[in-house]
């Protein structure tokens, strides 16, 4: 069984899905997602420790050798974004029970539950493949997934934000269809590891050239790189609180994923930094991003708006570690990848403990948080004094790391708008903070979430904190992927 | 490949552009999923086109055939149709509860009811 891990990852949620839409009430399906949920974190977790003691994990789907047949190759990057993918599902699974029950109700659930498990599919399934046309299917079937789930809100917004995303979102994906044509075009092969033998022979060509800028151009409309972004704000808004924390932790986390894996791996660093200036495109429209939307997140009434820009902001960060080309750079993103999807899923979380209570998550519904909803208030605010990135929580480690990049390329300005970027958080964040602790609630009761939304919340919490101080492990797997990903597909 | 010229390109890209204008300039939902149809065919048109082979026989084991055309991007693209349709069914799923429950599937209606959307 433990040569299959690769795609039993994948498989597990494929299977369950079907099986859980069939069910009937609330609570079976629930179970079934769970406990594949648990299962799909056991295998990664697994993987990483054989990724670890191996190296490079190689599966043939069906025993077809490549270029054949599909291969999955799990290296450090991937082992740790399945890590992040299915303990993220651990998580939001048993505390969407209580959640989901309120805001979609008992007769739509089976469908709702199948709905995440095929997300979780099709995010595993992008994360574990080594084939450049295989990422497309299981991109497009995450992609169905979360239209479905974002249309499930219950305000009749979430349709028409559901509607552009699907209309964004498909441009995104046959931009990568597109792009991934015409490199089999020129080279003849469709996995990864073939087409970074034969590209930088190509490297010349006009055909090879366009591919690219449509690949990057695509994975950006995904993972909402400004000024792609604008789908993101209204989808995670009207979304349901359970599905926000998934999709707001994972789905963009991916993208940015295949977006390493096709610059670094599958183009190489030299044809992506050297030939393209691609730093001169990502790292202006990070900074650009990284002001913009943290700016707009301060003038947001809403809560979960408020973070959803926020997530624009962070997504900016990430990029602006790709954009730098270098190992340390990409340590740095792949760090914030992992500890920006931890603190965003408990943000998200505690926010929709507060929905659950209160039902609705405006700034006035934070008035005295933190007497009438204790723990739910000190979990948004260690999440956010994570978002910020203050000392001993996750979010201080990859910035840390991503100032340090700067700093080794010698790159002040870039520096100076990290830690700006922190302050636009400082203030965004502070001013829910100071409406929990100083601003008279309605009404005075105290009416604490359920024990059901706050162990999941204050798992993830502890998460933040724990990684925060203990670094070795999330810091070292990182650099040990940047390694691996720095050395392109070839050497292996 | 080259029997068809360059025409299989310039076709793609005329129905890819076309498709492309038509989910940017209408304002109806409906036609904005058409332009989107138009713009993902026009892709499986460029896989298809470019999987021809001049003098090709049919990828099928034949007596006597040495050159075949590519079986791969039609494969490819299989799969691929079969996601525009559950794109294009999600899509239309999502107009018709738009409908329900705004009354108006013209954006600029909608717009005008919530300026947020």
């Amino acid at each position: 069984m433990l040569t299959h891990l690769p795609v039993l990852v994948v498989l597990a949620p494929l299977l369950a899905a079907p099986v859980a839409s069939l069910m009937r009430g609330a609570f079976a399906p629930w179970v079934v997602a769970t406990l594949v949920s648990w299962f799909s974190l056991v295998c990664s977790l697994l993987l990483l420790a054989q990724v670890g003691e191996q190296g490079v994990i190689v599966y043939n789907m069906g025993g077809w050798e490549a270029p054949w047949g599909i291969e999955y190759r799990i290296d450090f990057a991937n082992a740790l974004l399945l890590v992040l993918i299915t303990g993220m599902a651990s998580v939001v699974m048993p505390y969407a029970r209580l959640s989901v029950r309120q805001e979609i109700g008992e007769e739509r659930s089976p469908m709702f539950y199948a709905a995440m498990l095929l997300l979780i599919l099709g995010l595993c399934g992008m994360t574990a493949t080594g084939d450049a046309f295989n990422i497309f299917v299981f991109l497009e079937i995450s992609s169905l997934a979360t239209y479905t789930l974002l249309a499930m809100g219950k305000d009749r917004r979430a349709l028409t934000s559901s509607f552009s995303y699907l209309v964004m979102g498909t441009i995104g994906g046959t931009f990568y269809l597109i792009g991934v044509g015409f490199l089999y075009v020129m080279t003849g092969t469709l996995n990864i590891v073939d087409l970074a033998e034969r590209l930088p022979a190509l490297s010349d060509s006009a055909t090879v050239r366009t591919g690219f800028a449509f690949i990057v151009t695509g994975i950006c409309l995904k993972l909402a790189l400004f000024p792609l972004h604008l789908w993101l704000p209204n989808a995670y808004t009207f979304a349901p609180s359970a599905v926000t924390a998934l999709i707001g932790a994972t789905a963009t986390k991916v993208a940015v994923y295949v977006l390493v894996r096709m610059i670094f791996t599958m183009f190489g660093v030299e044809f992506s930094f050297v030939e393209i200036p691609l730093s001169y495109v990502l790292v202006p429209l990070a900074v650009v991003g990284l002001l913009s939307a943290s700016s707009v997140s301060i003038m947001q009434l809403n809560i979960k708006r408020m973070l959803a820009y926020s997530s624009v902001a962070q997504i900016s960060y990430i990029i602006l570690g790709i954009g730098m080309g270098t190992a340390m750079g990409l340590t740095a993103a792949l760090l914030h990848v992992f500890n920006h999807g931890i603190m965003k899923a408990a943000l998200f979380m505690s926010l929709g403990a507060v929905a659950y209570r209160m039902g609705g998550v405006e700034l006035k519904d934070m008035n005295g948080l933190a007497k009438t909803m204790p723990l739910t208030f000190w979990a948004f605010v260690i999440g956010g004094l994570s978002l910020i990135g203050v000392p001993l929580t996750v979010g201080f480690v990859s910035k840390w790391h991503l100032i340090l990049a700067a700093l080794e390329l010698g790159w002040w300005p870039v520096v100076v708008v990290i830690l700006v970027g922190s302050i636009l958080a400082l203030i965004y964040i502070g001013r829910v903070v100071e409406a929990g602790f100083f601003k008279e609630p309605a009404d005075n009761t105290r009416r604490e979430a359920p024990a059901g939304l706050l162990i999941p919340l204050w798992i993830l919490v502890i998460a933040n904190i724990w990684l925060g101080i203990d670094t070795r492990l999330t810091v070292d797997i990182a650099e040990a992927a940047a390694a691996q990903l720095m050395a392109g597909g070839v050497v292996l | 490949m080259s029997g068809l010229g360059i025409w299989n390109y310039v076709i793609f890209i005329f129905l890819m552009m076309a498709g492309l204008y038509m989910m940017i300039s209408s304002s109806n939902l409906i036609k904005k999923i058409i332009g989107l149809n138009v713009f993902q065919t026009s892709v499986f048109f460029m896989y298809i086109s470019f999987g021809y082979v001049e003098g090709g026989a049919g990828p099928v084991l034949t007596e006597g055939v040495t050159l075949y055309t590519n079986p791969l991007p039609h494969v490819l693209i299989l799969t691929a149709i079969v996601v525009g349709v559950a794109t294009t069914a999600v899509g239309l799923a999502l107009t018709i509860r738009i409908k329900e429950s705004f009354g108006s599937i013209e954006e600029d209606d909608l717009h005008k009811m919530d300026p947020s959307i």
